[in-house]
């Protein structure tokens, strides 16, 4: 086993596979910190990937555990940090730097690459047990029995979360049902509102400059900009970090079921709250922004179950049918905001 | 939190089902229970139609219309743009 290692160190010809077998350390670096960061704010996540193959933790024999994950960098840094310094192989699948769970949807993460992998990177030479360990979010795209009968690897599938793979490893590989369940905290609502802020800058940015700009033609610069259209971006803004960032945050707490109809009660809401300080005046500029502020947090809202972990394909597409209710609505709502600025 | 009710494709035929227990091991919603042997549905609106019970079911006993519930992705697909999802879009400077 060791020999095979070397000789690929050593020299290209190597029986036809270039596979050696590279390390990985638990420390984060400034660069992995970074990399984080940026990719978090959806900047260049879709090239932030690592080299594909069978990676070394610590110092692992062949009786250490094998674990298959996503060639997603920031997948791998939150592994090595969470598994600390135990000795370990890591097989990094070519997911096209695309993490598990997106990865397995569309089964990049699947059946076909992980048996690949096992036979490129001559896996069954390296351990001793034919056991390999996946993220339970890998499963969807791979057919466990599938594997078994290919490559003769029993897969054994670990806990949704990587903070709970070293109690996993030390139960006997056992996951409970707690570390099955995916569930959709607070933080991690959190961490994805920056993607979708940035996703739904520019409509917002159009809103805003619409509502800022329109009422001049009517009210001339000092009244139209100043009041009238200040008081109309504020409000686009508001629509915008409630659809994006205050929907997301207090999802649980907002009434029904339906993503459609939690943002329309935000967005109801936040116009009252709107109507109370002032920034909105008047009967009919009120109604509309009831109406405009509904339907436009409604949707953004609805946005929203694409991240979500516990929205379901057919759900969303009934969730879809709000669609024209929330056009209608919101172009109603704009109309009445509008005499605020003519009448 | 619990989304709709009564709408996902979720199907289990528990008569082929060899009470193996990998749709119970893999389903990040515990939607199945083995009970005497053989898989039963016990929280089916809880299915967020992932679909990795059906896949990795040996006998196909269960069959579910999988598919990731995007309102972007699926907006795009009726539009004819591009963008399948969230998850890969890339909305870099
Ligand atoms: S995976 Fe299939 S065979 Fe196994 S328990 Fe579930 S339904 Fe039954
Ligand atoms: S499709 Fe996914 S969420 Fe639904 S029952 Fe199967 S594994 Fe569970």
């Amino acid at each position: 086993m060791n020999s095979d290692k070397c000789c690929c160190k050593q020299s290209a010809d190597c029986g036809g596979s270039s596979q050696h077998v590279r390390t990985l350390t638990p420390d984060w670096g400034v660069s992995d910190f970074l990399g984080m960061i940026r990719v978090r704010l959806g900047c260049g996540r879709m090239s932030y990937g690592m080299e594909p193959g069978l990676y070394a933790m610590g110092s692992p024999t062949p009786e250490s555990p094998v674990l298959a994950t996503a060639n997603y960098k920031l997948t791998v840094d939150v592994l090595r940090r969470e598994l600390g310094d135990r000795d370990l192989w890591l097989l990094v699948l070519d997911t096209a730097n695309v993490n598990v769970w997106c990865a397995a949807g569309k089964g990049l993460f699947g059946t076909a690459e992980l048996t690949r992998q096992i036979e490129a990177t001559r896996l069954a030479q390296h351990v001793t047990r034919r056991r390999v360990i996946l993220p339970q979010l890998g499963a969807p795209g791979v057919a466990a029995h599938k594997v078994k009968s290919q490559t003769g690897f029993h897969v054994v599938y670990g806990p949704v979360r990587a903070k709970d793979i070293p109690e996993f490893l030390d139960n006997g590989q056992d996951a409970t049902p707690e570390m099955r369940r995916v569930t959709f905290p607070l933080g991690e609502r959190l961490a994805l509102t920056p993607i979708e802020l940035r996703q739904q800058f520019r409509a917002a940015l159009i809103l805003v400059l619409a509502l800022g700009l329109t009422p001049v033609i009517w009210r001339g610069w000092d009244q139209g900009l100043w009041n009238h259209g200040l008081r109309g971006a504020m409000a686009g803004v508001a629509c915008w970090l409630a659809g994006c960032l205050l929907g997301p945050a207090l999802l649980p707490w907002l009434p029904g079921r339906a993503f459609w109809v939690k943002g329309a009660f935000l967005g109801a809401a936040l116009a009252a709250g709107l109507a109370l300080t002032g920034v909105v005046q008047g009967l009919l500029p009120g109604l509309g922004a009831m109406l405009w502020l509904g339907a436009g947090v409604s949707f953004l809202l609805m946005n929203f179950t694409g991240c979500s972990t516990f929205t379901s394909l057919s759900g969303v597409k009934r969730e879809m049918k709000a669609i024209p209710a929330q056009i209608a609505a919101g172009t109603m709502g704009l109309v009445l905001w509008s005499t605020g600025w003519w009448l | 939190m619990r989304y709709l009710k009564n709408v996902v494709t979720l199907q289990l035929n528990e008569s082929v089902c060899i009470g193996c227990g990998r749709c119970v091991e893999v389903c990040p919603h515990a939607v199945f229970h083995i009970h005497h042997r053989r898989a039963v549905i016990v929280d089916r609106d809880a299915c967020m139609e992932c679909g990795a019970c059906a896949r990795n079911c040996p006998v196909d006993a269960v069959s579910v219309i999988a598919g990731v519930g995007c309102v972007t992705g699926l907006l795009n697909r009726a539009l004819g743009r591009k963008g399948d999802c969230c998850c890969t879009e890339d909305s870099c400077c």
